[in-house]
């Protein structure tokens, strides 16, 4: 029991370390392949790391009219959630370190911790721009709540009819890639959804086109207007483990294969493949999802931004998910 | 508050107004365009003073302006560096001697570094920075 728990600290110690060292690399590696993309050098792959150095290093101010504590609690609460989702997730390519105790639908909840830890930040900061930024944080976390969910259940559902136990446990959907179960009207069904969730991203992250909430030409940088040293640099780190997050349940979800199990590897270098093929995958679906949108695209307005997953997105995502559903009726059949 | 070699690199500038012709805003545009590429030494705009290490000030401050400019600089977190962008700052260029001046910035608020020009071009607001560099890094050996 104690040693279970020890067990369990040491994972979470673990993968709170990685989860901000691949964040800080995947900041670097997006923000260089953004300046290629627009024809720049851009700066260097630790740049991250060193704005997060400095901003450690500024003075950390709290407006006249904030409340202190909630103020200052926010970007703590933010960043421990972001890592605590992490723990449900498989991350480079090892089971999660709480698999046992939980789900999709709880990472599915948990996801909306950070971003709830932002608006009451955002309240709390007593700045105009800071309360539209949160309004239109939690306007956008409403809306692409609905499409998450319905790419989430679609896949557990056609794990659970292909009679695969505990369908939403994120171990068994990494065992059982969605893709060998469906046949080819299914195919296009999961990619519709692999495309669906791949949408999804960039407004979870608050990322062009949709970081509507911190706006930094309209708003001044919303929710973040009145953060500044430490606290702005835990946000920071929260955005950057959030992406972890969400290309790491791109990859779980969509993309569950490993290098291990397609060349033989003795034991002791199983891992460091499982490893790489992680990285590859996180980089890649962190690439299109993140830089490639965020370069091709202008900002939306936020009421373009919910009659999009609201209507067009979510459906796209039903359709994938009846295609699914005819496919599993046919293959009965 | 410490100045370290973080600091240097990561330069966030905000960018104030106070009262110029447009001139200098549209050469500041120009430098932060692919051509320079100031992001390769970690410098980039943002919209709030809160986030900024530079503030950029642009313009010969108009009577209606300098107490907010004085505001804006008291929001910016320390450590802190202001650079003075054009000779309105510095002089009040084509405004000199008019009735609605509370100007040049330095009678404002403390300037770091003045780039001087009607507009300054971009290479020269570049080597404002290289200066501005230059002064951090006498600063940092002297504390």
């Amino acid at each position: 029991m104690l040693t279970d728990l020890i067990g369990t600290l040491a994972g979470a110690v673990l993968v709170g370390v990685f989860g901000i060292l691949v964040a800080l690399f995947l900041m670097g590696v997006d923000r260089i392949v953004t300046a290629r993309m627009q024809a720049r050098i851009g700066p260097p792959l630790s740049q991250p790391l060193t704005d997060l150095r400095k901003l450690f290093s500024k003075e950390n101010v709290v407006p006249a009219n904030a409340i202190p504590w909630l103020f200052n609690m926010a970007p703590v609460v933010a960043l421990a959630s972001a890592i605590t989702i992490l723990l449900y997730i498989p991350v480079g390519g090892f089971p999660p370190v709480l698999s046992d105790g939980g789900d999709l639908i709880l990472v599915m909840y948990l996801l909306t911790l950070p971003a709830l830890a932002l608006v009451v930040g955002g309240f709390s900061s007593g700045s105009p721009y800071a309360t539209v930024g949160a309004q239109r944080e939690m306007v956008t976390m409403i809306a692409y709540e609905f499409p998450l969910a319905v790419v989430i259940i679609a896949i557990a559902w056609k794990l659970a009819v292909s009679g695969i136990p505990l369908p939403f446990l994120l171990a068994s959907v990494q065992a059982n890639p969605v893709w060998g179960l469906v046949g080819p009207l299914g195919i296009i069904g999961v990619l519709i959804l692999f495309f669906v969730l791949i949408i999804v991203t960039p407004a979870e992250l608050s990322r062009i086109p949709f970081d509507t909430p911190e706006a930094e030409t309209e708003l001044a940088g919303g929710v973040l207007v009145e953060y500044s040293g430490k606290n702005l640099a835990l946000f920071t780190l929260t955005q950057g483990v959030k992406t972890v997050v969400m290309a790491s349940l791109v990859v779980a979800l969509f993309i569950p294969y490993r290098l291990s199990a397609l060349l033989p590897a003795p034991v002791i270098m199983q891992p460091v493949l499982d490893l790489l093929s992680y990285l590859v995958l996180v980089v890649l679906v962190a690439f299109v999802a993140v830089s490639l949108i965020r370069v091709s695209m202008a900002r939306f307005r936020i009421n373009q931004v919910v009659s999009m997953y609201w209507m067009y997105i979510s459906i796209i995502g039903i359709a994938g998910m009846i295609l699914i559903m005819v496919d599993h009726i046919l293959g009965v059949v | 508050m410490k100045l370290t070699k973080s600091f240097n690199r990561s330069l966030w500038v905000f960018h104030l107004n106070t009262g110029s012709c447009n001139g200098c805003e549209i050469e500041i545009v120009a430098t932060i365009t692919p051509h320079y590429d100031p992001e390769r030494f970690g410098i980039k705009l943002v919209g709030s003073p809160k986030h900024a290490d530079v503030l950029l000030v642009t313009g010969p401050v108009t009577k209606m302006m300098a107490p907010k400019v004085r505001r804006v600089y008291e929001q910016v977190p320390d450590p802190k560096l202001v650079m003075c962008i054009g000779s309105c700052g510095q002089s009040g260029g084509v405004f000199y001697d008019s009735y609605n001046l509370d100007g040049p910035i330095d009678q404002v608020i403390p300037v770091d570094v003045y780039v001087p020009g009607c507009p300054p071009r971009p290479e020269a607001i570049i080597y404002g920075v290289v200066k501005a560099w230059e002064k951090l890094e006498r600063l940092e050996a002297a504390q």
